[in-house]
């Protein structure tokens, strides 16, 4: 037997919902040895013990810190982890998650695998991509714990009929904080976490032709924002919407590639969407390789009617 | 200020990844550079140091002999000294052992105000040594920072996180690592690559130790499956937004 110990994200004092997935993944993991799933905010929240036991976990236990640390929420972690006897410590490949699980890691001296897109329960063994998605490696964390985070849209939360025991554990001290946050006004969600994302590249011939693409992602619910390394290196685009190896690594339910040639770094951060629609100029673009639907066409041209035909479904 | 920048080798965003032994990149051809986010890295430093107006950047990297290459660029952009923690299988260590070695290393050489890294390398993509090596010394780490200000022994970081922005303030030391936007990094000029040959770039091997953690197996991604084009022009749009909701069911 042995236990799982699932690090919530949260914000705004409410858990983000991209946990529930993790909790997902816990719960098989739980399942396979017998074991509990706990759930850790590190920092004061009101959990929705419903929605965080239906997703998977048996306990949420609440750390009370008036603001997330760092340090703090890890060491937190790490103490729970030490106290319950967890053998896996999980947490979403988000910018917190990655930010935590290394600090967890040390704190329990062992190793960890980030960004995981699949896992098998016997071991834990993790499937992972290196090199922004250009291979896969299979591994195994050989430390007394395996502390892991996994992308959003690979892991499925649990769906079942239960709600997690909610309690209260101590926080540990931190040296730094969170000590303001900002909301993009977009109201988009973020190209990261998007299950669909519209990404431009040169071939939309300047900045002021994303309002082309802004007009398809106004008539596609939850469809995010995306740019290739050439337009952002161009200062088109803001750094946080680039997709590729030295941006984001994506891998939505759509991903709809517009003037993007399909440079490899590019192809990196994209290619396992599940499906990818391509619209270029140029028929020989090797994006058209990768792409489930292709449209050969001018963006100009293309983007308007593909906007219009999307309004016609009135998708909410 | 004293810094430690700490950078890495790592096969060019261009490479095309070959598997060797089914486990590990097959690096013929490969051109090898100082890892993007690591310039970042570096670039700070140099601002920072030459800020204070005191103080010298050490660069740091474990890798194998021809990292000498990636650390003889980084004294050509400015840093002070380097130090190569030498081995031959470097290249492709887990980040528990990494910041292991680092956080020797630091210490050795230390008191650092400042101990700067890349967010990620841009080959095994782990996201932690920067946080690994800061959380075994004790001090604080702000991790992904677009924007920093240092004052009264304080940084004071912005960082982007899904949908927005955050504040995150640390006093020094702090580790920070760094994200593409908070600079751009210098080309090495002549002088530079001149300089760089003179100054110092010491070579200490080390024992990388039982790995934290073990790489099975390295395999291609799986191939998708073929595409088509739908058609042409704008013409082609109500048939691709057929596809797409009645045979892909993505939207």
């Amino acid at each position: 037997m042995s236990d799982v110990l699932v690090v919530l994200e949260t914000r705004d004092g409410a858990v983000r919902p991209v946990c529930h997935e993790v909790l997902g993944a816990a719960r098989r993991l739980a399942d396979a040895s017998g074991g509990q799933v706990l759930a850790l905010a590190p920092e004061t929240c009101a959990p929705d013990a419903a929605a965080l036991g239906a997703a998977g976990a048996d306990r949420v236990l609440v750390a009370h810190s008036a603001r997330h640390s760092p340090d703090g929420a890890a060491a937190t972690a790490a103490r729970v982890a030490r106290e319950r006897g967890a053998k896996t410590v999980l947490l979403a490949a988000t910018v917190r998650g990655r930010d935590l699980q290394g600090r967890i890691a040390a704190h329990l001296d062992t190793g960890f695998a980030s960004d995981c897109t699949g896992m098998d329960v016997q071991g834990p063994v993790f499937t992972r991509p290196v090199y922004a998605g250009k291979a896969l490696v299979r591994v195994k964390v050989n430390g007394p714990v395996a502390v892991a985070s996994l992308r959003s849209n690979h892991f499925p939360p649990a769906g079942r009929a239960a709600t997690a025991a909610v309690e209260t554990v101590a926080a540990e001290p931190g040296t730094c904080f969170v000590t303001g946050a900002a909301t993009k006004s977009a109201g988009r969600p973020d190209v990261a976490e998007a299950v669909r994302v519209i990404s431009g590249g040169r071939g939309l011939g300047g900045p002021e032709n994303w309002r082309l693409l802004e007009q398809v992602a106004d008539a596609v619910p939850g469809m995010a924002l995306g740019a290739s390394r050439a337009v952002v290196d161009s200062g088109w685009r803001p750094h946080g919407e680039q997709v590729g190896q030295t941006g984001k690594t994506v891998s939505p339910e759509l991903y709809i590639a517009v003037g993007i040639s399909g440079a490899i770094q590019h192809l990196a951060g994209m290619s396992s969407s599940k499906v990818i629609v391509a619209i270029n100029r140029d028929k020989d673009a090797p994006i058209f390789q990768y792409a489930t639907y292709g449209i050969v066409g001018e963006a100009a041209e293309v983007l308007p009617a593909l906007a219009a035909e999307l309004r016609k479904l009135g998708l909410q | 200020m004293n810094i430690l920048v700490c950078v890495k080798r790592v096969p060019a965003t261009t490479t095309r990844v070959a598997i060797q032994d089914g486990k590990r990149l097959n690096p013929d051809g490969v051109e090898f550079v100082v890892n993007p986010y690591d310039e970042i890295a570096v670039e700070e430093a140099l601002r920072r140091r030459e800020a204070a107006g005191t103080g010298k950047v050490v660069a740091v990297s474990l890798g194998a002999a021809e990292a000498q290459k990636e650390l003889r660029q980084v004294l050509a952009m400015g840093a002070d000294e380097a130090v190569l923690l030498l081995h031959a299988d470097a290249g492709f260590t887990d980040a528990a052992t990494t910041a292991r070695l680092l956080e020797a290393e630091a210490r050795r050489r230390g008191p650092f105000d400042l101990l700067l890294f890349g967010k990620q390398a841009v080959d095994r993509d782990q996201h932690g040594v920067g946080p690994m090596v800061a959380t075994r010394l004790g001090i604080p780490c702000i991790t992904e920072v677009v924007k920093m200000e240092i004052a009264g022994g304080k940084v004071v970081a912005e960082r982007e996180v899904e949908g927005g922005r955050e504040t995150v303030e640390a006093p020094l030391p702090c580790a920070i690592t760094c994200q593409k936007g908070l600079n751009e990094p210098r080309f090495a000029s002549l002088k530079g690559i001149m300089a760089a040959k003179k100054k110092p770039l010491e070579t200490v091997q080390v024992d990388l130790g039982a790995a934290a953690v073990e790489v099975l197996a390295m395999t291609p991604p799986p191939a998708r499956s073929p595409g088509r084009i739908v058609g042409e022009g704008a013409a082609a749009v109500p048939e691709l937004v057929r596809l797409l909701r009645n045979e892909a069911k993505v939207i």
